[in-house]
């Protein structure tokens, strides 16, 4: 399936969940937080969350900054 | 040196650090530590997976210090809501700075945005510090939304010019029921010792410190500052003249003749 992973296109395999991303693209444990169509999804509910086609999936992480 | 409350927190140092511009995480751990700061501020941006770059967290957290991430890169209210939601999952605390400026030239903050986002966060149960004009009618609705203290701005981000909104400053800590935080612009050790000889609470620094000929070294200069300023302010400053006449401190009795 296609989607977006900060607005660049993806092929994810059908059926992956969000946990599944993280392992795949080895997100940090921690400083890190994942949103699907603009809601945040909490890490406790990335195993739950299956991806559909046409997601779009925002991945921010910790960054220097005042 | 009274302690600093914000949102029933203690804290020892009234100096926050932010964390940009540092010429490496290992340069910027020591200059918090040379800071003696218990807040320091961080950002978020959208993750590069191809960068495997150092982990800036492990170099921040550390017992006793409160992170306060913030909502930089948002235009308005609904940004920086979802920019406070990441932040909190991300760094795992509901402290926040709010910052929306939409004008990417002076990175003035948007006071009718900011204000909506604070009445907006505090009900969503987080800890809002607002960075905002210096104006003290604006503060006092920040206030009056929840906010947990003010961050009006010395002179915009970066700049280093000082404080350019002091008369302002002093309005708004005459009048605030909040702590306030005097956030931006502060370039030099002497400009926060006169932010807290005013009766700040605190300063927020940054840019100062990181891009200083030797920011660990500049990191204890300012700490040295902000408690001799926020002494001095304990301590009562004596009045100032309204004019240049003279009061003399020796006697003037003669006693040469």
């Amino acid at each position: 399936m296609n989607v977006k992973i900060n607005n660049e296109p993806a092929v994810l395999a059908d059926g992956t969940t969000l946990a599944q991303l993280a392992a795949e693209r080895n997100l940090p444990d921690r400083g890190v937080a994942v949103a699907v169509g603009n809601a945040m999804v909490p890490r406790a509910e990335w195993a739950g969350r299956t991806l559909v086609e046409g997601d779009d999936i925002v991945i921010l992480k910790a960054f220097c900054g005042g | 040196m009274e302690k600093l409350v914000i949102a029933g927190r203690e804290f020892g140092s009234r100096l926050f650090l932010g964390t940009g511009k540092f010429s490496s995480n290992e340069v910027m751990a020591e200059s918090i530590g040379a800071s003696g700061t218990e807040m320091v501020t961080m950002a978020m941006k959208r993750i590069d997976l191809a960068d495997k770059g150092d982990d800036m967290l492990a170099h921040i957290v550390r017992p006793g210090i409160q992170l306060l991430p913030n909502t930089s890169g948002t235009r308005n209210a609904d940004e920086a809501v979802f920019a406070a939601k990441m932040a909190r999952e991300a760094f795992g605390t509901n402290w926040l700075k709010l910052e929306i400026h939409p004008d990417p030239r002076y990175l003035l903050p948007d006071p009718v945005e900011t204000l909506r986002a604070t009445e907006l966060l505090v009900k969503e149960g987080f800890v809002v510090l607002p960075y905002c004009q210096a104006d003290p009618v604006l503060c006092k609705r920040l206030a009056e939304a929840g906010a947990a203290t003010v961050m009006p701005l010395a002179a915009p981000i970066g700049t280093n010019m000082g404080l350019r909104t002091r008369d302002f400053l002093g309005i708004i800590i005459e009048e605030a029921s909040v702590p306030v935080v005097i956030d931006a612009g502060i370039g030099a050790p002497s400009d926060a010792a006169a932010a807290m000889e005013m009766g700040a609470d605190a300063v927020l620094v940054n840019t100062a410190i990181s891009v200083a000929g030797d920011p660990v070294a500049m990191a204890k200069a300012f700490k040295k500052a902000v408690e001799a300023g926020r002494e001095a302010y304990e301590a009562g400053l004596g009045r100032q003249s309204a004019d240049m006449t003279a009061d003399a401190s020796s006697p003037l009795t003669a006693f040469l003749n």
